[in-house]
């Protein structure tokens, strides 16, 4: 090794110490906002805006179906309580995750469905990835398409957002990588054939033509975490949840896209 | 069942005889394309027009690529197209599929979404009711995901 | 199944419609290992079939190599008013069926 180039390391090694010790107080989003779609081939793009051919619209029609359908031991279905998805859950997904006051945890779209068909329906809860919570959660996103995310960070979710960012910057895994060194400091410059995108939530569940189906957010956090050689957590976990809410403060102000479709 | 003529067998049986001569890199099963056209078109000469494959030059991905196969012709009763077949040599089974239509259809043109083992030539073959056979072919450059995905 | 087709409400009498249709179907290649390494196996959408007023207008035959969730789209004329019915069957022998009322005018 040339003094030069053990220079530019050592420099390198400490600048990274320093960007990690720094993002660990701060929070920060990209400047400017970009949806996921902007960093796709025109195939992809084409695919999410035309509704017959996106496939995530056959998880949307079974969603749509399952809204009508009684359930459980109550023979309730959602429509029953809540009427038209249309309307009543029209903005839903846009202030979602939210903290559940009478379990003291915070809650997403997939779990709030979970729970309803629990306590609501006495049916089965969906399990993750299921067709049929994919299709409810889709549905049920869909209806807030074009809204933009507003999760206010409040008293209740202030530890669970920091949390959530802490999580954010902690390195993992084999690579030893943060999500932050990918989609906060490198987002528009290439990783092999892609352009790293800036690593939002609003077109979740997504249409990912890798899983030739339709997937969580939750998939997704564990489809990264496997490219980086971590431990996978499991959907619906805490960390996941804290992470959900860091993105969606993080992503404050971009408009709602599901059904997603991507790479 | 459609009897089959002595000359499509003979057909085969010739192209059975040529499987294994050449087999390049990257072409894993482009004589047994060769075949599968030789019993769609019995030995009939096959002519290049007329057919317009549109698939993207880059596909994002490998599991869904945007595939549109059109065939210039009046679609009456007396002249339309009969079949259109399409092939993709690097998949592990070649033929893709194969769409059947009429004078009814008014347009010969269909659109799908198809998988793509890898890098390739895709060829789509026209049968059209005056006997004639018509081809295009399209290549496109398969990329891959960055990162490894076990879920 | 979930299927979804898409045929205009109404055309006039002599037009050339678009016909889309799209299948929930995971079209398993034979050639994906499950989580116990073993091949998960093939089964596919294989064949198609769309019948307007009773007459088939249109056929597909699938392999492996069309993608999950196979979709369609193919041109018909408009020549009644009636029903486009779609029938489709997967290598396990599980059928799917779909229809669609068109009106047809002038």
């Amino acid at each position: 090794m040339t003094p030069r180039s053990l220079r530019d390391g050592l420099l390198a090694a400490a600048l990274a110490l320093i960007s990690v010790a720094g993002h660990a107080q701060n929070a920060a989003k990209p400047e400017p906002l970009k949806s996921g779609l902007e960093f796709t081939g025109p195939e992809v793009r084409e695919l999410q805006r035309d509704d017959f051919a996106n496939p995530g619209m056959l998880w949307i029609t079974r969603g749509e179906r399952l809204w009508q359908e009684p359930a459980g031991a109550a023979g309730k279905s959602c429509a029953g309580c809540h009427g038209e998805a249309k309307t009543s859950m029209q903005g839903v997904a846009a202030r979602y995750p939210q903290f559940d006051a009478a379990r003291a945890r915070l809650i997403n779209i997939e779990g709030r469905i979970r729970q309803c068909r629990e306590s609501r329906q006495q049916a089965e809860p969906f399990k993750y990835e299921s067709a049929e919570l994919l299709g409810l959660t889709a549905y049920v996103g869909q209806q807030s398409r074009g809204m933009p995310v507003n999760v206010p960070i409040d008293a209740q979710t202030r530890r669970h957002f920091e949390a959530g960012r802490d999580l954010y910057y902690r390195r993992m895994g084999q690579m030893n990588l943060s999500c932050a060194q990918c989609h906060q400091d490198n987002w528009g410059k290439k990783l092999g054939p892609e352009t790293i995108s800036q690593g939002h939530s609003v077109a979740y569940p997504i249409y990912r033509l890798e899983w030739q189906t339709m997937g969580s957010l939750h998939r997704r956090f564990r489809s990264c975490q496997s490219g980086v050689r971590a431990e996978l957590l499991p959907q619906g976990s805490p960390e996941f949840l804290d992470l959900e809410l860091y993105l969606a403060w993080r992503e404050g102000g971009l408009p709602i896209e599901t059904p997603g479709v991507r790479r | 069942m459609k009897k089959t003529s002595r000359r499509r067998f003979f057909a085969c049986l010739m192209a059975i005889a040529a499987w294994p001569t050449v087999r390049a890199y990257g072409q894993a099963s482009t004589e047994s394309v060769d075949a599968m056209v030789l019993m769609v078109t019995g030995g009939a000469k096959v002519q290049t027009g007329r057919v317009k494959l549109e698939l993207p030059p880059f596909a994002d991905n490998g599991n869904s690529v945007s595939l549109k196969v059109s065939v210039d012709s009046a679609m009456t009763a007396i002249d339309y197209v009969k079949s259109i077949h399409l092939y993709a040599a690097r998949n592990p089974r070649p033929n893709v599929a194969n769409f059947y239509l009429g004078p009814r259809a008014g347009r010969a043109q269909i659109s799908t979404r198809v998988r793509l083992g890898g890098s390739q030539r895709v060829l789509a073959l026209a049968a059209l009711s005056d006997g004639s056979f018509w081809s295009a072919t399209a290549d496109v450059v398969v990329t891959l995901s960055a990162c490894y995905d076990a879920t | 199944m979930t299927a979804r087709i898409q045929v205009p409400a109404s055309a006039r009498r002599g037009e050339v419609i678009e016909i889309r249709i799209a299948i929930q179907h995971p079209m398993e290649t034979g050639f994906r290992l499950d989580d116990s390494g073993r091949a998960a196996p093939k089964n596919v959408v294989n064949a198609l079939v769309c019948r307007y007023n009773g007459v088939e207008v249109f056929r597909a035959e699938m392999g492996s190599g069309v993608a999950a969730n196979p979709f369609l789209s193919f041109f018909t004329v408009a020549d009644a008013s009636g029903e486009l019915v779609f029938d489709w069957v997967d290598d396990q022998g599980q059928t799917g069926s779909e229809r669609a009322a068109l009106t047809v005018t002038g």
